[in-house]
């Protein structure tokens, strides 16, 4: 469904360059759940955001990326516009705060053109546990976790293939992460999904996803199945530390850190 | 009540804490009716967002918001009365008898000061010693946050310094003027986990060596209770269960069993995670008291 050969992205220029992906390839079934786990600055937004598309003009970004059979130019194509949709992280960064519920819903529908544009707001809104009440507040009258809803809402309107996760839940409680996870799951269920799902958290990753990459530094440290991360068994000595510290504080285990460079 | 010396009088009683806000649309009531007391032990606080267990850390150092009232029946400092503290008396205990961590370093350092100057400036606010003194005590707290070179951190800004140096550097500046408490408002949360763990065993190390006590407040159940001793659990501003870290499997609120099976885990299958169910009566019946 999707292939990422070889990517790069470069920022800047001279001596204010910076390689934030090297090499990075990819490979993800239809109907997957993929991973991209890493911390902070090893390069897993920046996939993401280099394959939907968005880095086009502030990147140099090279290699070879093929989304169900269609090559990837420069310039995305209206219907990998359509197919691929993106939920990011903050969800009151990414809504408009002076639209509302409805006009943000409504808005890719009518870019692309889709017919019967109440019926889909009204029944996105269902799809994500809102009720048709919602549709005519703006997102600081709603709470977090129902901002995320709309999010997911606004992905879900264009009738996409694949949904890119970006840390969809790290800025939400636990109790409505949970919420948010539950409905994740079922509509990649309802609607055959495709998820490319980027966390720094190992136990989201392997609660959704089937394979995962591990990324440090712009590149990618390993690639294993799910199964491998609830043996506790991954093979690179960096993603055993990442797991044992993400299994909580151990003071023992804290003196064996080590530094990866 | 798990206390590290039961004969000792507790570093901190809160009793029946209340913290509330006038609003133009009514009274918020913040945190409502909390009591515990501390020891030379290391406490967590957990809870969601809009629990009050930020307002409870803030309350009981006096930073309360303009706004913000605070009554309680009790609330004292190894004996001191903290409710009719005169601004003095504040000076001398914030710093030097309780003092606090926020969570984000890049907010809580003065940008414009290098990260020496404020370290030296939080010891020689409570001691009379010199310039040189000041400064050899400094390089000290900074080699003791394992803080590679102390020299060069000494001069640098805040910006010039990574996430996790500038949480050490905070918890440098907290420790030096050798205080009896620390409040520690989601430390690390800002933190890569590997980062976090590794700030975290600083802070765990000087408070078993000095024999203090902390309040860590976070959101992390799983973190809290790998790190600390005791367990207050927070919603709606009360304190729904108080139990031993050892515990907490066993954990006996229905809001505490519901936080920790909502989280997902390395070893856990795909099934849906059980959402937790809210019960308005969680609200109505009294807080559980130390």
């Amino acid at each position: 469904m999707i292939d990422i050969r070889g990517l790069d992205v470069v920022f800047g220029h001279g001596r204010h360059t910076f390689h934030a992906v090297r090499d990075v390839s990819l490979t993800v079934q239809r109907g997957q759940s993929f991973g991209l786990v890493g911390e902070s600055g090893s390069g897993k937004t920046t996939v993401l955001r280099a394959l939907a598309g968005l880095l086009n003009r502030v990147a140099r970004v090279s290699g070879e990326m093929t989304v169900a059979d269609e090559t990837l130019l420069q310039h995305r194509s209206k219907q990998f516009r359509r197919r691929v949709q993106m939920v990011f992280q903050d969800p009151f960064g990414s809504l408009h705060p002076r639209h509302t519920v409805d006009t943000i819903l409504a808005e890719p529908a009518r870019v692309h053109r889709l017919d019967r544009i109440n019926e889909r707001v009204v029944n996105s809104l269902e799809e994500v546990g809102l009720d048709a009440s919602f549709r005519f507040r703006y997102p600081h009258q709603i709470s977090g976790g129902q901002r995320q809803r709309v999010s997911i809402a606004r992905a879900l309107i264009t009738d996409p293939d694949i949904i890119l996760l970006d840390e969809p839940t790290s800025a939400l409680d636990v109790s409505v992460q949970a919420e948010v996870l539950n409905l994740l799951m079922r509509l990649k269920r309802e609607h055959g999904l495709t998820y490319i799902l980027v966390s720094h958290n190992l136990a989201v990753i392997a609660h959704m996803c089937e394979a995962l990459t591990v990324m440090q530094n712009g590149a990618v440290v390993e690639t294993m199945s799910v199964q491998q991360l609830r043996d506790h068994n991954p093979t690179r000595p960096y993603t055993r530390q990442l797991m044992t510290a993400s299994l909580g504080y151990d003071r023992a285990a804290i003196d064996a850190f080590e530094e990866f460079d | 009540m798990a206390k590290s010396n039961p004969s000792e009088q507790p570093l901190l009683s809160v009793e029946d804490l209340h913290v509330t806000y006038d609003t133009p649309t009514g009274r918020v009531r913040a945190v409502s009716g909390v009591s515990f007391e501390l020891g030379r032990e290391k406490l967590g606080i957990v809870g969601e967002s809009g629990s009050g267990k930020s307002q409870t850390g803030r309350a009981i150092l006096g930073l309360i918001a303009t706004g913000g009232l605070v009554r309680a029946r009790r609330l004292a400092f190894k004996g001191t009365d903290l409710l009719t503290a005169n601004q003095r008396t504040w000076r001398r205990i914030r710093g030097s008898g309780i003092s606090m961590i926020m969570q984000d370093p890049k907010y809580s350092l003065n940008p414009v000061m290098t990260v020496g100057s404020q370290i030296q400036e939080a010891f020689r606010v409570h001691s009379k010693a010199s310039k040189k003194e000041a400064r050899a005590r400094t390089l000290d707290m900074l080699r003791a946050v394992k803080i590679r070179e102390p020299e060069r951190v000494y001069k640098s800004y805040p910006h010039e310094v990574s996430g996790g140096m500038g949480q050490r550097i905070m918890i440098a500046m907290m420790m030096i003027p050798e205080p009896d408490i620390i409040i520690a408002d989601e430390p690390t949360s800002a933190l890569d986990v590997t980062v976090q763990l590794q700030v975290l065993a600083v802070l765990d190390d000087m408070i078993r060596t000095r024999g203090m006590g902390l309040i860590f407040i976070s959101h992390d159940l799983n973190l809290i209770a790998s790190f600390c001793d005791r367990i207050l659990v927070m919603y709606g501003g009360k304190v729904v269960e108080q139990i031993a870290a050892a515990d907490l499997d066993n954990a006996k609120h229905p809001y505490t069993r519901g936080l920790l099976n909502c989280l997902p885990s390395l070893d856990g299958g795909q099934d849906d995670l059980p959402v937790l169910k809210r019960d308005p009566t969680w609200l109505e019946t009294p807080g559980t008291t130390a």
